[in-house]
């Protein structure tokens, strides 16, 4: 038997999660933690699709949901291999220590 | 035959453009084949033409090859084409002829200068655009023609560009003339705008079925045509290039600033003498200005030491004759004073010419003396083309056009007796300016010997140019002297004749006489003054009003100092305040926004990841926060 669990506590769980992730992608100077914070704001963002799937009865929700783990995937894969080639180049998993960008 | 006529003009070009493209490879004798071949051929051609016109019924004496269509704007669609007729025969032969005695002269007056190929391309050019000037069917192939000369005018007087006197008389000449060039452009858009065309025969039509005489477009257009031709022609008040012109190589001054180009306003009013008839007050401006500037430029020839700046003077005079009697209606007696005055006139520096390149490029009058026995050919010469200058009554070609002229000028309906005086007296001091120029160069005390170094292709021209102006004057026998207008005929076709008051036309053989005694006592004014007793010449001369007069002469009138004062001076006064560059402060302003912008949008790019992400971070609240708020 499933219980409802209301439209507006699964969105806060989700905005409180994807407000998490921002903060530690903008506070954090590691590549690694980063890296992590990021998959976190994935998932909440997940879970906002999975929640309204439910509250309105349809499947789209979970759909989406798989495409975001899809995605998520890609992203750690391509983003830990950039990992190790930051480490191997500047000695270092600091994402300050990059920036040759600047103007 | 006819058909040919587009080789006129293109002869020239081609060998401007072969000798551009081979002059540098080329000898010397290569080069003079080069330069004066092309326009043999086009002079040969210009007969042929010629004899084939003349040849024909008087009404199908005209004829119009359009090679192609130069550009079709709308309505406006002018065409690359020539068009023959009586007044532009009359000019194309003379432009050929001259130029091709010219150019033979030059072979002989340029050996030795460094740019002799140079030269002759030039000189290539100049005859290539005056042919186009003069046989162009429509006014913007004519205003090509047109600027092309006043190009190789400036080409030409800036020769030896390496002096600075020259380069600046070539600068002058070229700005002086722009201002009268600039008011023929507007008149030209005036034309296109009212009347859609710019094709000579139509706008003539037109002009005279749409305007009526006196209307102020009428008066616009020919004011403006006129500006240009003042400025052409060297006439007041735009007639101060012309003397300093002189620095060019003399064969140039003979060419363009005595015998063609220079007279080209007289032709472009002689063209659109149609326009200048519907506009009377413009037309007696012209006789003023004519009349005025013979006067004034008289004076200035009688004080020269230049024996060149002595005839550039005399030449702005004799153009004003020119312009006397196109604004008395006298079309076609200007027309045949353009024919012997370019005679006569390309005679008189040539034979100068050979004097200055006798005494190694000794300018001088009062360093020349009794050339008359070392120069035989250059003395006669010289002094026939200052007899036919002088209108020496009967033999010189010089008098049967200036005597038209004065006639005309007497008995027109537009002319009048001030008209006649003015020119009488302009003819007083022709005399004796021309035999000042004689007796100072080739009497009196030999000073100098020359060097011999004019051989027969200098002389040769001369021979033939002072037979020209001996006898060139018999196309028009007036009616007191065998009475047989054969040039005037002519030239009816195109040209109508002038209306006369009927009772001055009978008074025309005691004009001649006048006109005759004037000549010949100028003559003898000259050699009073030049040879019986130069010692009272002297002290004459030492009295103060004449000294005072004698220096405002010799800078002809002043009008450059005038000149400097009003549009020099302020004009570098205003670029010598202007040093910092006002203006530019506001594209400076600019500079510099644009500078700080780059700073601050500069300073967003930390090259640091996070940062962008708290970039994105706020943006998407801020656009949130608009979305749900607003």
């Amino acid at each position: 038997m499933m219980v409802d669990i209301p439209l507006a506590s699964g969105l806060s769980v989700a905005a409180v999660l994807f407000s998490l992730g921002l903060i530690g992608v903008l506070s954090r100077r590691n590549l690694m933690f980063i890296l992590m914070s990021l998959e976190v704001m994935l998932n909440a963002a997940g879970l906002a699709f999975v929640v309204a799937g439910a509250r309105w009865g349809q499947a789209d929700g979970q759909v989406m949901f798989l495409f975001i783990l899809a995605t998520a995937a890609g992203e750690v894969a391509v983003g830990l291999a950039l990992l190790i080639q930051f480490y191997r180049r500047f000695g270092t998993v600091d994402a300050d220590a990059a920036s040759l960008l600047r103007g | 035959m006819v058909r040919w006529l587009w080789l006129v003009p293109a002869t020239p070009v081609a060998g401007f453009v072969a000798l551009v493209i081979a002059g540098r490879r080329s000898g010397r004798v290569a080069i003079a084949i080069l330069g004066t071949v092309p326009v043999a051929v086009s002079t040969a051609v210009a007969c042929l033409v010629g004899a084939r016109l003349i040849a024909s019924p008087v009404e199908t004496r005209s004829f119009t090859q359009t090679l192609w269509t130069w550009a079709r704007i709308g309505e406006f669609a002018p065409t690359i084409g020539f068009r023959i007729d009586p007044l532009s025969l009359v000019m194309m032969l003379v432009v050929t002829g001259v130029s091709l005695l010219i150019l033979f002269y030059s072979t002989a007056f340029m050996e030795g200068d460094d740019g002799y190929a140079r030269f002759f391309a030039y000189m290539n050019l100049f005859v290539g655009s005056m042919l186009v000037l003069v046989l162009a069917d429509n006014l913007l192939l004519l205003y090509l023609g047109w600027e092309g000369v006043g190009l190789c005018s400036y080409l030409l007087i800036g020769f030896w560009y390496r002096e600075a006197a020259t380069a600046n008389a070539a600068r002058k000449a070229f700005i002086v003339t722009r201002i009268g060039d600039t008011a023929l452009a507007i008149g030209l858009f005036l034309l296109i705008t009212r009347l859609g065309t710019l094709d000579i025969e139509t706008v003539s039509r037109r002009a005279a079925l749409e305007w009526p005489s006196g209307s102020t477009l009428a008066i616009a257009v020919a004011a403006l045509l006129l500006g240009g031709a003042v400025g052409k022609s060297a006439q007041i008040p735009l007639q101060t290039w012309l003397p300093d012109a002189m620095a060019g190589p003399t064969p140039v001054s003979a060419l363009i600033h005595a015998a063609t180009m220079v007279t080209a306003g007289v032709y472009l009013i002689a063209r659109m003498h149609v326009v200048f008839a519907l506009a009377p007050p413009v037309l007696a401006i012209v006789a003023v200005i004519g009349a005025v500037t013979l006067l004034l430029a008289g004076c200035s020839a009688l004080v020269q030491r230049d024996i060149k700046r002595a005839l550039a003077y005399s030449t702005m005079s004799q153009i004003g004759y020119m312009f006397l009697a196109l604004g008395v209606g006298a079309w076609s007696a200007a027309i045949f004073h353009f024919m012997t005055h370019a005679f006569f006139k390309a005679l008189l520096f040539l034979a100068a010419g050979v004097v200055i390149v006798e005494l190694e490029d000794e300018h001088d009058l009062f360093r020349m003396g009794g050339l008359r026995r070392e120069l035989p050919v250059a003395f006669w010469t010289f002094l026939i083309g200052a007899a036919s200058l002088s209108a020496l009554p009967v033999v010189t070609a010089g008098f049967y056009s200036k005597d038209l002229i004065l006639f005309d000028a007497w008995s027109s309906t537009r002319g009048g007796p001030w008209l006649w005086l003015a020119g009488l007296i302009g003819a007083l001091l022709t005399s004796v300016y021309a035999f000042r120029l004689v007796f100072l160069a080739f009497f009196g005390d030999a000073s100098r010997r020359p060097t011999g170094r004019s051989g027969w292709r200098m002389n040769a021209p001369l021979v033939i140019l002072a037979a020209l102006a001996l006898v060139g004057g018999l196309v028009e026998l007036p009616a007191t002297l065998g009475d047989k207008p054969l040039f005037t005929t002519f030239l009816q076709t195109v040209l109508p004749p002038l209306t006369t008051l009927p009772n001055r036309a009978a008074q025309m053989a005691s004009l001649q006489l006048v006109a005759g005694l004037v000549s010949i006592g100028g003559i003898y004014i000259a050699w009073a003054l030049f040879i019986r007793s130069r010692v009272a010449a002297g002290t004459l001369l030492n009295l103060r009003p004449i000294r005072w007069l004698h220096t405002l002469w010799f800078a002809g009138w002043g009008f450059d100092w005038l000149y400097d004062r009003l549009f020099v001076g302020p004009f570098v006064w205003l670029a010598r305040v202007d040093r910092a560059d006002v203006v530019d402060r506001i594209y400076d302003g600019l500079v510099w926004a644009g500078w700080i912008g780059w700073r601050a949008s500069n300073s967003t790019q930390t090259g640091r990841v996070r940062w962008y992400a708290a970039g994105l971070a706020i943006g998407a609240l801020a656009i949130t926060a608009i979305a749900i708020f607003l």
